[in-house]
Protein backbone atom coordinates (compact mmCIF):
# COMPACT_ATOMS: atom_id res chain seq x y z
CA UNK A 1 0.00 0.00 0.00
CA UNK A 2 1.19 3.50 -0.83
CA UNK A 3 0.03 6.70 0.90
CA UNK A 4 0.22 10.49 0.58
CA UNK A 5 -1.45 13.53 2.13
CA UNK A 6 -2.65 15.32 -1.01
CA UNK A 7 -4.41 14.21 -4.19
CA UNK A 8 -1.22 12.61 -5.27
CA UNK A 9 0.07 9.19 -4.47
CA UNK A 10 2.94 6.96 -5.46
CA UNK A 11 2.21 4.09 -7.83
CA UNK A 12 2.52 0.80 -5.98
CA UNK A 13 4.03 -0.83 -9.05
CA UNK A 14 6.65 1.63 -10.29
CA UNK A 15 6.72 4.28 -7.52
CA UNK A 16 6.04 7.11 -9.99
CA UNK A 17 3.90 9.95 -8.60
CA UNK A 18 0.26 9.82 -9.71
CA UNK A 19 -1.63 13.09 -9.43
CA UNK A 20 -5.43 13.20 -9.39
CA UNK A 21 -7.32 16.09 -10.96
CA UNK A 22 -10.35 15.66 -8.69
CA UNK A 23 -10.98 14.59 -5.15
CA UNK A 24 -10.86 10.81 -5.37
CA UNK A 25 -13.61 8.44 -4.29
CA UNK A 26 -13.22 5.13 -2.52
CA UNK A 27 -13.10 2.37 -5.10
CA UNK A 28 -12.12 4.74 -7.90
CA UNK A 29 -9.80 3.24 -10.47
CA UNK A 30 -6.96 5.37 -11.77
CA UNK A 31 -4.16 4.64 -14.16
CA UNK A 32 -0.48 5.28 -13.56
CA UNK A 33 0.77 7.49 -16.35
CA UNK A 34 4.24 6.00 -16.15
CA UNK A 35 3.77 2.23 -16.07
CA UNK A 36 0.10 2.04 -17.08
CA UNK A 37 -1.18 -0.21 -14.28
CA UNK A 38 -4.64 0.32 -12.86
CA UNK A 39 -4.75 1.40 -9.23
CA UNK A 40 -7.75 1.34 -6.93
CA UNK A 41 -8.26 4.00 -4.27
CA UNK A 42 -8.51 2.10 -0.98
CA UNK A 43 -8.38 4.98 1.54
CA UNK A 44 -8.90 8.73 1.41
CA UNK A 45 -7.29 10.10 4.57
CA UNK A 46 -4.50 9.64 3.85
CA UNK A 47 -4.93 8.78 0.22
CA UNK A 48 -3.90 5.21 -0.49
CA UNK A 49 -4.02 2.96 -3.53
CA UNK A 50 -3.47 -0.68 -4.30
CA UNK A 51 -3.18 -2.57 -7.56
CA UNK A 52 -6.72 -2.85 -8.93
CA UNK A 53 -8.17 -6.37 -9.14
CA UNK A 54 -7.54 -8.20 -12.39
CA UNK A 55 -10.40 -8.74 -14.80
CA UNK A 56 -12.56 -11.72 -13.86
CA UNK A 57 -14.43 -14.01 -16.21
CA UNK A 58 -17.84 -12.49 -15.45
CA UNK A 59 -16.73 -8.87 -15.76
CA UNK A 60 -18.13 -6.75 -18.50
CA UNK A 61 -20.99 -4.58 -19.60
CA UNK B 1 -35.84 10.40 -2.71
CA UNK B 2 -32.64 8.49 -2.02
CA UNK B 3 -30.73 6.58 -4.67
CA UNK B 4 -28.22 3.78 -4.09
CA UNK B 5 -25.52 3.48 -6.71
CA UNK B 6 -24.06 -0.02 -6.52
CA UNK B 7 -20.51 -0.39 -7.78
CA UNK B 8 -17.49 -2.61 -7.52
CA UNK B 9 -15.10 -0.07 -9.02
CA UNK B 10 -15.62 3.59 -9.76
CA UNK B 11 -14.75 4.18 -13.38
CA UNK B 12 -15.35 7.24 -15.51
CA UNK B 13 -18.97 6.14 -16.03
CA UNK B 14 -19.75 5.90 -12.32
CA UNK B 15 -18.16 9.32 -11.76
CA UNK B 16 -20.37 10.77 -14.48
CA UNK B 17 -23.48 9.19 -12.94
CA UNK B 18 -22.59 10.49 -9.48
CA UNK B 19 -22.06 13.95 -10.98
CA UNK B 20 -25.47 13.73 -12.66
CA UNK B 21 -27.09 12.88 -9.32
CA UNK B 22 -25.23 15.75 -7.65
CA UNK B 23 -26.33 18.24 -10.30
CA UNK B 24 -29.96 17.29 -9.73
CA UNK B 25 -29.61 17.55 -5.97
CA UNK B 26 -30.68 13.92 -5.52
CA UNK B 27 -29.67 12.33 -2.21
CA UNK B 28 -27.59 9.29 -2.94
CA UNK B 29 -25.11 6.81 -1.55
CA UNK B 30 -22.39 5.10 -3.57
CA UNK B 31 -22.16 1.55 -2.24
CA UNK B 32 -19.19 -0.70 -2.92
CA UNK B 33 -20.90 -4.10 -3.16
CA UNK B 34 -17.76 -5.78 -1.87
CA UNK B 35 -18.46 -4.21 1.52
CA UNK B 36 -22.19 -5.03 1.70
CA UNK B 37 -23.75 -7.62 4.02
CA UNK B 38 -27.40 -8.51 3.69
CA UNK B 39 -29.36 -10.05 6.56
CA UNK B 40 -32.26 -11.78 4.83
CA UNK B 41 -34.33 -11.52 8.01
CA UNK B 42 -33.78 -7.80 8.33
CA UNK B 43 -34.50 -5.82 5.16
CA UNK B 44 -35.37 -2.68 7.14
CA UNK B 45 -31.98 -0.91 6.73
CA UNK B 46 -32.42 -0.99 2.96
CA UNK B 47 -35.77 0.74 3.15
CA UNK B 48 -33.94 4.07 3.15
CA UNK B 49 -33.44 3.65 -0.59
CA UNK B 50 -36.21 4.40 -3.07
CA UNK B 51 -34.31 2.95 -6.00
CA UNK B 52 -30.93 1.38 -6.76
CA UNK B 53 -28.80 1.89 -9.85
CA UNK B 54 -26.58 -1.13 -10.43
CA UNK B 55 -23.16 -0.44 -11.99
CA UNK B 56 -20.99 -3.43 -11.03
CA UNK B 57 -18.40 -4.83 -13.40
CA UNK B 58 -19.05 -8.31 -12.03
CA UNK B 59 -22.31 -9.77 -13.26
CA UNK B 60 -22.32 -12.33 -10.46
CA UNK B 61 -22.02 -9.70 -7.76
CA UNK B 62 -24.56 -7.48 -9.48
CA UNK B 63 -27.15 -10.20 -9.77
CA UNK B 64 -26.81 -11.32 -6.15
CA UNK B 65 -27.17 -7.78 -4.81
CA UNK B 66 -30.01 -6.76 -7.10
CA UNK B 67 -31.96 -9.96 -6.43
CA UNK B 68 -31.66 -9.28 -2.73
CA UNK B 69 -32.60 -5.62 -2.93
CA UNK B 70 -35.60 -6.38 -5.12
CA UNK B 71 -36.73 -8.98 -2.60
CA UNK B 72 -36.39 -6.28 0.05
CA UNK B 73 -38.70 -4.04 -1.97
CA UNK B 74 -36.12 -1.72 -3.53
CA UNK B 75 -36.70 -1.24 -7.28
CA UNK B 76 -33.50 -1.64 -9.25
CA UNK B 77 -32.16 -0.42 -12.59
CA UNK B 78 -31.73 -2.78 -14.22
CA UNK B 79 -33.99 -5.45 -12.69
CA UNK B 80 -32.48 -8.81 -11.79
CA UNK B 81 -34.34 -10.59 -14.57
CA UNK B 82 -32.81 -8.23 -17.14
CA UNK B 83 -29.29 -8.66 -15.73
CA UNK B 84 -29.77 -12.42 -15.77
CA UNK B 85 -30.96 -12.42 -19.38
CA UNK B 86 -28.34 -10.02 -20.71
CA UNK B 87 -25.48 -11.68 -18.84
CA UNK B 88 -25.93 -15.00 -20.59
CA UNK B 89 -25.72 -14.99 -24.38
CA UNK B 90 -27.83 -18.12 -24.66
CA UNK B 91 -30.59 -16.59 -22.53
CA UNK B 92 -30.36 -13.42 -24.60
CA UNK B 93 -30.63 -15.32 -27.88
CA UNK B 94 -33.58 -17.38 -26.68
CA UNK B 95 -35.51 -14.25 -25.69
CA UNK B 96 -34.64 -12.51 -28.96
CA UNK B 97 -35.71 -15.59 -30.88
CA UNK B 98 -38.99 -15.87 -29.01
CA UNK B 99 -39.73 -12.21 -29.76
CA UNK B 100 -38.79 -12.54 -33.43
CA UNK B 101 -35.91 -10.06 -33.17
CA UNK B 102 -33.35 -10.60 -35.95
CA UNK B 103 -30.02 -12.04 -34.82
CA UNK B 104 -27.18 -14.09 -36.32
CA UNK B 105 -28.01 -17.77 -36.84
CA UNK B 106 -27.08 -19.49 -33.58
CA UNK B 107 -26.63 -23.07 -32.45
CA UNK B 108 -25.87 -24.44 -29.02
CA UNK B 109 -24.36 -27.73 -27.88
CA UNK B 110 -23.11 -29.02 -24.55
CA UNK B 111 -20.58 -31.54 -25.81
CA UNK B 112 -17.51 -30.92 -28.00
CA UNK B 113 -18.44 -33.56 -30.59
CA UNK B 114 -21.97 -32.22 -30.86
CA UNK B 115 -20.55 -28.71 -31.11
CA UNK B 116 -18.28 -29.80 -33.96
CA UNK B 117 -21.23 -31.36 -35.76
CA UNK B 118 -23.22 -28.15 -35.30
CA UNK B 119 -20.34 -26.09 -36.71
CA UNK B 120 -20.01 -28.36 -39.73
CA UNK B 121 -23.75 -28.10 -40.34
CA UNK B 122 -23.56 -24.30 -40.21
CA UNK B 123 -20.53 -24.04 -42.45
CA UNK B 124 -17.39 -21.99 -41.97
CA UNK B 125 -16.54 -19.44 -40.78
CA UNK B 126 -18.36 -19.45 -37.47
CA UNK B 127 -17.83 -17.53 -34.25
CA UNK B 128 -17.50 -19.33 -30.92
CA UNK B 129 -18.44 -17.20 -27.93
CA UNK B 130 -18.48 -17.89 -24.21
CA UNK B 131 -22.04 -17.53 -22.92
CA UNK B 132 -20.78 -15.39 -20.02
CA UNK B 133 -18.30 -12.60 -20.53
CA UNK B 134 -17.97 -9.31 -22.29
CA UNK B 135 -15.61 -6.79 -23.83
CA UNK B 136 -14.97 -9.11 -26.76
CA UNK B 137 -12.96 -11.54 -24.67
CA UNK B 138 -12.49 -15.18 -25.70
CA UNK B 139 -14.28 -14.84 -29.01
CA UNK B 140 -12.94 -17.11 -31.72
CA UNK B 141 -13.56 -16.87 -35.44
CA UNK B 142 -13.19 -20.40 -36.78
CA UNK B 143 -12.36 -20.94 -40.43
CA UNK B 144 -11.95 -24.71 -40.72
CA UNK B 145 -12.37 -28.06 -39.02
CA UNK B 146 -8.80 -28.19 -37.70
CA UNK B 147 -9.26 -24.92 -35.85
CA UNK B 148 -12.70 -25.96 -34.61
CA UNK B 149 -11.40 -29.22 -33.15
CA UNK B 150 -8.51 -27.44 -31.43
CA UNK B 151 -10.61 -24.66 -29.93
CA UNK B 152 -13.35 -27.01 -28.75
CA UNK B 153 -10.79 -29.26 -27.07
CA UNK B 154 -9.10 -26.32 -25.41
CA UNK B 155 -12.41 -24.94 -24.15
CA UNK B 156 -13.51 -28.34 -22.83
CA UNK B 157 -10.16 -29.02 -21.18
CA UNK B 158 -8.92 -25.66 -19.95
CA UNK B 159 -12.07 -23.65 -19.43
CA UNK B 160 -14.39 -23.47 -16.47
CA UNK B 161 -17.51 -25.62 -16.61
CA UNK B 162 -19.37 -22.72 -18.22
CA UNK B 163 -17.17 -23.15 -21.30
CA UNK B 164 -18.76 -26.56 -21.75
CA UNK B 165 -21.73 -24.72 -23.21
CA UNK B 166 -20.76 -24.16 -26.84
CA UNK B 167 -22.47 -21.11 -28.29
CA UNK B 168 -21.92 -20.99 -32.03
CA UNK B 169 -22.92 -18.19 -34.37
CA UNK B 170 -22.58 -17.60 -38.06
CA UNK B 171 -19.89 -15.06 -38.89
CA UNK B 172 -21.64 -11.98 -40.25
CA UNK B 173 -19.59 -10.23 -42.93
CA UNK B 174 -20.15 -6.79 -41.50
CA UNK B 175 -18.56 -3.75 -43.16
CA UNK B 176 -15.66 -3.26 -40.71
CA UNK B 177 -17.89 -1.82 -38.04
CA UNK B 178 -20.80 -2.51 -35.77
CA UNK B 179 -23.45 -0.27 -34.27
CA UNK B 180 -24.63 0.38 -30.75
CA UNK B 181 -28.01 1.82 -29.87
CA UNK B 182 -28.40 3.18 -26.35
CA UNK B 183 -31.85 2.41 -25.03
CA UNK B 184 -33.28 4.16 -21.97
CA UNK B 185 -36.74 2.88 -21.25
CA UNK B 186 -38.57 2.71 -24.55
CA UNK B 187 -36.43 5.36 -26.22
CA UNK B 188 -33.32 5.03 -28.34
CA UNK B 189 -31.48 8.09 -27.03
CA UNK B 190 -28.43 7.89 -29.31
CA UNK B 191 -26.14 5.53 -31.12
CA UNK B 192 -22.54 5.02 -32.07
CA UNK B 193 -20.60 3.34 -34.82
CA UNK B 194 -17.63 1.29 -33.66
CA UNK B 195 -14.96 0.92 -36.30
CA UNK B 196 -11.93 -1.32 -36.20
CA UNK B 197 -9.60 -3.06 -38.64
CA UNK B 198 -10.04 -6.11 -36.38
CA UNK B 199 -13.18 -8.22 -36.73
CA UNK B 200 -13.83 -7.65 -33.01
CA UNK B 201 -14.96 -4.02 -32.87
CA UNK B 202 -15.54 -3.54 -29.12
CA UNK B 203 -14.12 -0.26 -27.86
CA UNK B 204 -12.58 -2.33 -25.05
CA UNK B 205 -10.55 -3.99 -27.81
CA UNK B 206 -9.52 -0.79 -29.54
CA UNK B 207 -12.58 -0.02 -31.68
CA UNK B 208 -13.14 3.70 -32.33
CA UNK B 209 -16.52 5.22 -31.54
CA UNK B 210 -18.26 7.78 -33.75
CA UNK B 211 -21.78 9.14 -33.79
CA UNK B 212 -24.51 7.13 -35.46
CA UNK B 213 -27.42 9.04 -37.00
CA UNK B 214 -30.26 6.85 -35.80
CA UNK B 215 -32.68 5.72 -38.48
CA UNK B 216 -36.18 4.44 -37.83
CA UNK B 217 -34.81 0.94 -38.41
CA UNK B 218 -32.08 1.36 -35.79
CA UNK B 219 -34.72 2.58 -33.35
CA UNK B 220 -37.15 -0.19 -34.21
CA UNK B 221 -34.65 -3.04 -33.81
CA UNK B 222 -33.11 -1.46 -30.70
CA UNK B 223 -36.50 -1.10 -29.06
CA UNK B 224 -37.56 -4.62 -30.04
CA UNK B 225 -34.39 -6.07 -28.51
CA UNK B 226 -34.77 -4.02 -25.33
CA UNK B 227 -38.39 -5.09 -24.95
CA UNK B 228 -37.45 -8.74 -25.50
CA UNK B 229 -34.88 -8.55 -22.71
CA UNK B 230 -37.19 -6.79 -20.26
CA UNK B 231 -36.33 -3.14 -20.86
CA UNK B 232 -34.41 -0.64 -18.77
CA UNK B 233 -31.04 0.95 -19.52
CA UNK B 234 -29.51 -1.18 -22.25
CA UNK B 235 -26.94 -1.00 -25.02
CA UNK B 236 -28.05 -2.98 -28.05
CA UNK B 237 -25.21 -4.01 -30.36
CA UNK B 238 -26.12 -4.43 -34.01
CA UNK B 239 -24.40 -6.01 -36.98
CA UNK B 240 -25.17 -4.86 -40.51
CA UNK B 241 -25.69 -8.03 -42.50
CA UNK B 242 -25.47 -7.38 -46.26
CA UNK B 243 -28.28 -9.89 -46.87
CA UNK B 244 -30.58 -9.65 -43.85
CA UNK B 245 -30.11 -6.12 -42.57
CA UNK B 246 -29.68 -5.32 -38.89
CA UNK B 247 -28.98 -8.26 -36.57
CA UNK B 248 -28.72 -8.01 -32.78
CA UNK B 249 -25.39 -9.40 -31.61
CA UNK B 250 -25.78 -8.72 -27.90
CA UNK B 251 -27.54 -6.61 -25.32
CA UNK B 252 -25.57 -5.06 -22.47
CA UNK B 253 -27.11 -4.32 -19.09
CA UNK B 254 -24.33 -2.20 -17.52
CA UNK B 255 -23.37 -0.22 -20.53
CA UNK B 256 -20.22 1.82 -20.79
CA UNK B 257 -20.55 5.23 -22.37
CA UNK B 258 -17.45 7.29 -21.61
CA UNK B 259 -16.48 7.35 -25.28
CA UNK B 260 -20.02 7.96 -26.52
CA UNK B 261 -21.11 11.20 -24.82
CA UNK B 262 -18.77 13.43 -26.81
CA UNK B 263 -19.44 12.04 -30.32
CA UNK B 264 -23.21 11.81 -29.81
CA UNK B 265 -23.61 15.06 -27.89
CA UNK B 266 -26.16 13.29 -25.68
CA UNK B 267 -26.01 13.51 -21.90
CA UNK B 268 -26.16 9.74 -21.44
CA UNK B 269 -25.55 9.72 -17.66
CA UNK B 270 -28.19 12.43 -17.26
CA UNK B 271 -30.69 10.39 -19.22
CA UNK B 272 -29.90 7.31 -17.13
CA UNK B 273 -30.44 9.23 -13.90
CA UNK B 274 -33.75 10.62 -15.20
CA UNK B 275 -34.84 7.06 -15.96
CA UNK B 276 -33.82 5.89 -12.48
CA UNK B 277 -35.90 8.68 -10.94
CA UNK B 278 -38.86 7.74 -13.10
CA UNK B 279 -38.60 4.11 -11.96
CA UNK B 280 -38.69 5.27 -8.36
CA UNK B 281 -41.64 7.54 -9.13
CA UNK B 282 -43.52 4.69 -10.79
CA UNK B 283 -42.87 2.59 -7.69
CA UNK B 284 -44.73 5.23 -5.71
CA UNK B 285 -42.06 7.62 -4.51
CA UNK B 286 -42.33 11.35 -5.07
CA UNK B 287 -39.22 12.63 -6.89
Amino acid sequence: MSTATTHAVDCTECAAPVTLARTPLLGEVIRCGDCGVELEVTALHPLAVELAPQVQEDWGE
Amino acid sequence: MRVALLYSRIRVEERMLLDALERRGIAHEALDVRTLRFDLDDPAPWGRFDVALERCVSQTQALACVRTLEAFGVPCVNPAAVIDACGDKLATSLLLSRAGVPQPRTRVAVDPESALAAIEEMGYPVVLKPTVGSWGRLLARVHDRDAAEAILEHKATLGSVQHGVFYIQEYVRKPGRDLRVFMVGDEAICGIVRTSPHWITNTARGGRAGALALTPEHRRVGAAAARALGGGVLAVDLLECPERGLLVSEVNHTMEFRNSVEPTGVDIPGRIVEHVLSVAATAGVAP
